[in-house]
């Protein structure tokens, strides 16, 4: 029997996101900080998928990300997976889901908004799940995540 | 963010309206006053707007406010780099409220977040002008009796014209019929079209301009068909007459339609109307006055029963 190589090494506690498309890597990077952590963080990057062909894996050790860390994800990797890892069991599977509100992640397309005059946080509202369309909080312009 | 600062009209409830209806009666009865004796309103106009500009500063000079601000963007800190928070900030220190116009859509929302000195949007690009809506609608309410069940005619730029988005939007309270008549260039964008079907209300449209199409209007609002709108001039020299009123055309309108417009009036409506019983386009910008009277005491926290009590009017 031919063996099964891995990969990226294996976890034995912490957070494994799976499913990233390979050009989205280094925003999920910068989206959660990872440049910045201390804990040790594996990243496989155009590693062959069945299902995407080509993707990005990234298993940070020992963090156990918080529900709106993660949520900010699906702004620009809807298709990533999470699993939580303790003693290399995983122990929660879990898809990013979209939130309501979206603070500092999102540029608005309206070269006329404050937003995109002053230095500021952006600000949107999240109108429609299905279609990722958002809403500016301040100038109400709406526009589709993705474009 | 201050609850007290108006940025849109569209965050007032049915009843919200009314009470800043009754309210800017009350001014109209009683204009001049000392309700807002020692109170400094600031007047911050990043993008000139004289008639806004004087209406509102009329406004609070009658409430016996005093007045600070600029009317000129060229002179204020902003040429010089200054961003809009900073500004806002300073200007906290010195007054009670303050009623801004900026070029830039979303202005006046960031700016109530940043200071807890009630806000007056007094227009942000072409997002909101609430103030203008409120005239609007107090006017309506005096010419018709009610805001109830009126047929309402808007008339030229309703793509661009955010007076009339914003009309629609707080009409929608009332169960209003509407009819956009606009060249194709112009038309009402799709986005207040669905508003419309999500609130229930109905419209019509047209192209034709006539003394049958406004016949059963109550309100024929009329806006200016802007020159810099078109990218194709020649298409502006082919509507731009299309959607003047004439004196003829209102040969079988109802007794109790009034025509209204924002002004300024280039070359929408002929002069001759103007002393016919239909034109209420001045008596609407007087109306400014009091509804604005009315917006600067809400946001300062005066109240109804406060002005019915005032006993600083002054004869």
């Amino acid at each position: 029997m031919e063996r099964k190589e891995l990969q990226v090494a294996a976890l034995k506690n912490g957070t494994v996101i799976d499913h990233i498309p390979s050009s989205k890597l280094f925003q999920v990077v910068s989206l959660l900080h990872l440049d910045r952590m201390e804990a040790p963080v594996t990243i496989g990057y155009n590693l062959k998928s069945g299902k995407m062909g080509n993707k990005a894996i990234v298993k940070v050790a020992d963090k156990f990300f918080t529900d709106e860390e993660l949520n900010k994800l699906a702004v620009i990797t809807p298709q990533a997976t999470l699993c939580v890892i303790r003693d290399y069991e995983v122990v929660e599977k879990k898809d990013v889901l979209l939130p309501d509100h979206l603070v500092g992640i999102v540029k608005c397309n309206n070269p006329k908004c404050i937003c995109n005059n002053e230095p500021m946080a952006t600000k949107f509202d999240v109108v429609d799940k299905l279609n990722r369309v958002v809403k500016c909080h301040y100038c109400n312009h709406e526009q589709k995540l993705d474009k | 963010m201050d609850k007290r600062s108006l940025v849109t009209i569209a965050e007032h409830s049915r009843e919200k309206l009314m009470y800043l209806i009754e309210m800017a009666s009350e001014f109209e009865k009683h204009p001049n006053r000392r309700l807002l004796q020692g109170k400094i309103a600031a007047t911050l106009f990043f993008e000139p707007s004289t008639r806004t500009r004087l209406s509102f500063e009329t406004a609070a000079n009658r409430l016996g406010a005093r007045v600070i601000g600029f009317a000129d963007p060229k002179v204020t800190s902003g040429t010089k780099g200054e961003i809009l928070k900073d500004t806002i900030m300073m200007v906290s220190n010195y007054a009670d409220i303050i009623i801004m116009r900026h070029y830039l859509e979303g202005a006046a929302k960031y700016a109530s977040e940043v200071t807890d000195v009630p806000i007056l949007n007094a227009g942000d690009g072409a997002n909101q002008h609430p103030s203008q809506t409120m005239l609007d609608l107090y006017t309506i309410y005096q010419t018709q009796g009610t805001l109830e069940n009126l047929n309402i005619y808007l008339v030229g730029d309703l793509k661009y014209g955010r007076t009339v988005h914003s009309l629609l939007m707080a009409m929608r309270h009332f169960n209003p019929t509407f009819h956009f008549i606009a060249p194709d260039e112009l038309a009402m964008p799709q986005i207040y079209k669905d508003y419309c079907d999500e609130h229930g209300i109905k419209y019509f449209e047209h192209q034709d301009f006539n003394a049958d199409t406004i016949a059963d209007a109550d309100i024929l609002y009329m806006t200016r068909v802007q020159k810099e709108r078109f990218s194709d001039l020649m298409e502006y020299e082919r509507v731009k007459d299309a959607y003047l009123l004439k004196r003829d055309m209102l040969v079988k309108a109802r007794d109790n339609m009034k025509i209204l417009h924002p002004l300024p009036r280039v070359n929408e409506i002929e002069y001759s109307i103007d002393d016919t019983k239909y034109a209420y386009y001045f008596q609407q910008a007087k109306n400014g006055v009091y509804a604005r009277q009315a917006l600067i005491c809400d946001a300062l926290g005066i109240t109804l029963e406060d002005v019915r009590n005032d006993k600083t009017i002054i004869d």
